[in-house]
């Protein structure tokens, strides 16, 4: 046997002792006197979605090991995918996550059409962005209020956060459930929704019930603008890592369910474009040891941009890079595509992604909630009356992919069925598996910067970096094929 | 004298557990916007690693359990969560019924495995996906996937509060025609599980002109045979048939029974087999529990 991924050793009922003032942290004999070896465990990280642990080992000042070490049991989406039908693809992928199940199931369901030859008319594509946007709102506001917020008034929950500033996690609830309301309508269900159909949706609801949105809209608009404006008030700890930003881009619009794949820094052929159909021959994925979600690598050197840019890291020109996708990335490659409100906030906020601080990745989040709610505005009032739900096909083999910017990030799908519409090979790649190196090479340098400290400031300080990227776990557990065996 | 009117109980302490699953279950209780922090006022949040840092240890009055059996730890971290815990309620369809995953029992985990990762023997995964109560005594499951949130508020306040949950047992078929909706099988053809799913998420699918796919599960006592002969067989080949009732409740005994009945009714004039390999080496049916 190997190293496999391990899980945590104190979840609840665990006979194991711990200090019941911090449960978490694994006792460290040493000190931090920096002269001797220490490791330091986080094993549950929390307020994050889904199962993992940070393993930390330092012998003396230099750092020896980090880890993000995931557990969460494999699900073999993938593999369970063979031989099912085309038309269930969306709901059985949106299992792998509960938080963003919209993500995959447009993902999906673009990919099969693009397969198909399959365009939607213009407004079944607008009704695909609005639920999108909504997704964009519930994840987004989950993730700033009750997940990462906390982190900046050293709370451990919103409901401890609400204790300091109740309007604020007030405000974000109601926010939390616009974006909710929204998928209900379109969806369904907030979670999980059941209206992805291939070709549109399986029924439209009632454009009355569409126009009824836009007040609530309008109000969440302004919501969103004042909770942005608070978010620009945390105290940003001061960062900088050598990100290459990689994310959609479009020429017309804020990429979210369509563009090409935008990089911040050139390949050895100085472009920094990428087709969505060449999305596997410039990134792979590699396993590791430590953890049951496979890591993506860009492949290729980076070419390093103009001094103004803070150092790279050096890497001979056939190595394989980290690279960063999320909100960040999305905002930095696209800022002349926000929406007037959201851009001339990001002017106002001073939110410069070129300072590539993780940091402020909660700004980027709260900014793209407030693009999220005009696009949806400007959807919904463009919207003319609509009957038909989905659009006719003929059923023929194919491989189709596509790749869409969930709210963590970029993620890709690509499928391959037979002419009777039965998968024949399912890749999925999710936003955190592609983050996962980054996190750790992200972990590694803060760790040389504060090794001097204790053991428990480094813990927490590691957990508050990591939640900058949002990370959700059961998604990056679940997909990344490798390679199919058929008989 | 000068008594207080009222004793005052010390909020249950509850633990919410995750184990292989989506987190939508859990996800469930945070998007209870309206009732959040006043939930938070009646009950104490003592591990919920998803919404708080603050991870306390039990013992628990409350275990809330997400997720289905998949690895051996796991098998060993449900056992000590339930030795430290008065109740334990699993919610969603990968708790109680072993989830999507569980369509691996079914066979062929070593195929899953090489299919996702490229060396296998660094994944540590049991060849079934089994549900909670195959491991311990669990004392209410609220079904769903993902639960309806309805539905989880009165189970944790009910236990909170020391009186049995008030869930429906009825079919889809009941809250769909109070719903108003218009019967897709009768009226499109459509094949729909509603008639033999367990109520619960009021009945969403026939109200988008789709077919229900059961992912609240089987109801009690469904009537399989009838709804092959009546809905399925008459919309569709064998084959198909039987992977409609292989999804979120793939284990869950009707289901399972009836799509492999279904799946062998199809094997002479099928595909190769190799494009349904979850059906190809069917097990015993150790997934069989009490609900």
């Amino acid at each position: 046997m190997t190293n496999q991924p391990t899980p945590p050793d104190n979840t609840p009922g665990s006979n194991h002792p711990s200090d019941s003032d911090n449960p978490k942290r694994a006792h460290n004999p040493n000190g931090s006197d920096g002269t001797t070896a220490r490791s330091i465990r986080v094993p549950i990280l929390t307020r994050v979605e889904g199962e993992g642990a940070l393993n930390i080992e330092l012998h003396g000042p230099s750092v020896h090991r980090v880890e993000l070490n995931i557990y969460e049991p494999p699900r073999f989406f993938e593999a369970l995918l063979k031989g099912r039908s085309i038309h269930e693809v969306a709901d059985i992928t949106s299992r792998i996550c509960g938080i963003c199940p919209i993500a995959y199931q447009v993902t999906a369901a673009q990919a099969i059409e693009q397969a198909l030859g399959i365009t939607l008319p213009y407004e079944l594509a607008a009704l695909r962005r609005l639920i999108y946007c909504a997704e964009w709102i519930e994840s987004h506001v989950l993730h700033i209020h009750l997940l990462h917020a906390p982190d900046f008034f050293e709370c451990h929950s919103a409901v401890d956060l609400a204790k300091k500033f109740p309007l604020e996690v007030q405000r974000g609830l109601k926010l939390k459930q616009l974006g909710n309301r929204i998928l209900e309508v379109l969806g369904g269900r907030a979670i999980h929704p059941i209206n992805i159909a291939i070709g549109g949706f399986y029924r439209l609801p009632s454009h009355n019930d569409l126009s009824a949105l836009i007040p609530a809209i309008e109000q969440g608009l302004s919501w969103a603008v004042d909770a942005s404006q608070w978010i620009a008030t945390l105290p940003f700890p001061n960062q900088s890592f050598p990100y290459d930003f990689v994310s959609l881009a479009h020429p017309e619009h804020y990429p979210i369910e369509d563009g090409y794949i935008a990089t911040d820094s050139p390949d050895t052929t100085g472009n920094s474009i990428i087709a969505v159909k060449d999305y596997e021959s410039h990134f792979r994925e590699v396993q590791v040891p430590h953890s049951t979600a496979l890591q993506s690598r860009r492949i290729h050197a980076h070419q390093p941009t103009n001094a103004s840019t803070v150092a790279r890291e050096t890497t001979t020109p056939t190595t394989d890079s980290n690279y960063f996708v999320g909100p960040l990335a999305r905002l930095h490659n696209n800022r002349q595509n926000l929406s007037p409100i959201a851009r001339k906030l990001a002017d106002t906020l001073r939110l410069d992604t070129s300072q590539r601080n993780p940091y402020h990745s909660i700004l980027a989040r709260a900014i793209e909630v407030v693009f999220a709610f005009e696009e949806a505005l400007r959807i919904l009032r463009a919207l003319h009356p609509t009957r038909t739900p989905k659009i006719d096909f003929t059923l023929r083999a194919g491989v189709g992919y596509s790749a869409t910017e969930a709210p963590r990030g970029l993620i890709f799908h690509r499928y391959e069925f037979d002419d009777l519409g039965r998968v024949l090979f399912a890749k999925i790649v999710p936003p955190t598996s592609q983050n996962q190196g980054q996190i750790e090479a992200d972990l590694r340098t803060l760790v040389s910067q504060i090794h001097s400290e204790q053991d428990l400031f480094i813990a927490k300080s590691c957990e508050q970096l990591v939640r900058n990227y949002d990370p959700c776990i059961s998604c990056s557990t679940h997909f990344m094929k490798v390679h199919i065996h058929r008989r | 004298m000068n008594l207080p009117t009222t004793v005052i109980k010390p909020r249950p302490r509850i633990a919410v557990v995750k184990f292989a699953s989506c987190d939508g279950c859990q996800l469930t209780l945070l998007d209870c916007e309206d009732e959040l922090l006043a939930i938070a006022d009646r009950v104490e949040f003592a591990h919920f690693a998803e919404a708080s840092s603050d991870l306390q240890e039990g013992p628990y009055d409350i275990a809330i359990v997400e997720g289905s059996i998949c690895t051996e730890e796991d098998s060993h971290r449900i056992r000590q969560l339930r030795a430290n815990s008065r109740h334990l309620i699993t919610i969603g369809a990968c708790a109680t019924a072993g989830g999507i995953q569980a369509l691996r029992n079914f066979g062929l985990h070593e195929d899953f495995k090489r299919t996702v990762y490229a060396q296998p023997s660094f994944i540590n995964s049991l060849a079934e996906s089994t549900p909670i109560a195959l491991h311990v005594q669990v004392d209410f499951e609220l079904r769903g996937c993902p639960v309806d949130k309805r539905q989880l508020l009165e189970v944790i306040l009910a236990f909170a509060s020391g009186r049995r949950p008030k869930t429906s047992s009825e079919s889809v078929c009941q809250p769909c025609k109070r719903r108003g909706n218009v019967c897709v099988v009768v009226t499109q053809k459509i094949p729909c599980l509603g008639p033999v799913t367990q109520a619960g998420c009021g009945a969403i699918c026939p109200a988008f002109d789709r077919g229900c796919y059961a992912c609240f599960g089987p109801s009690t006592s469904p009537n399989m045979t009838s709804l092959s002969k009546s809905i399925l067989e008459p919309n569709l080949d064998p084959a198909q048939a039987s992977l409609l009732l292989q999804s979120f409740h793939a284990a869950s005994p009707p289901f399972r029974n009836e799509s492999i009945r279904l799946w062998q009714l199809s094997k002479p004039n099928q595909p190769p087999a190799d494009l349904h390999p979850t059906l190809e080496t069917p097990r015993n049916d150790k997934s069989a529990h009490t609900s």
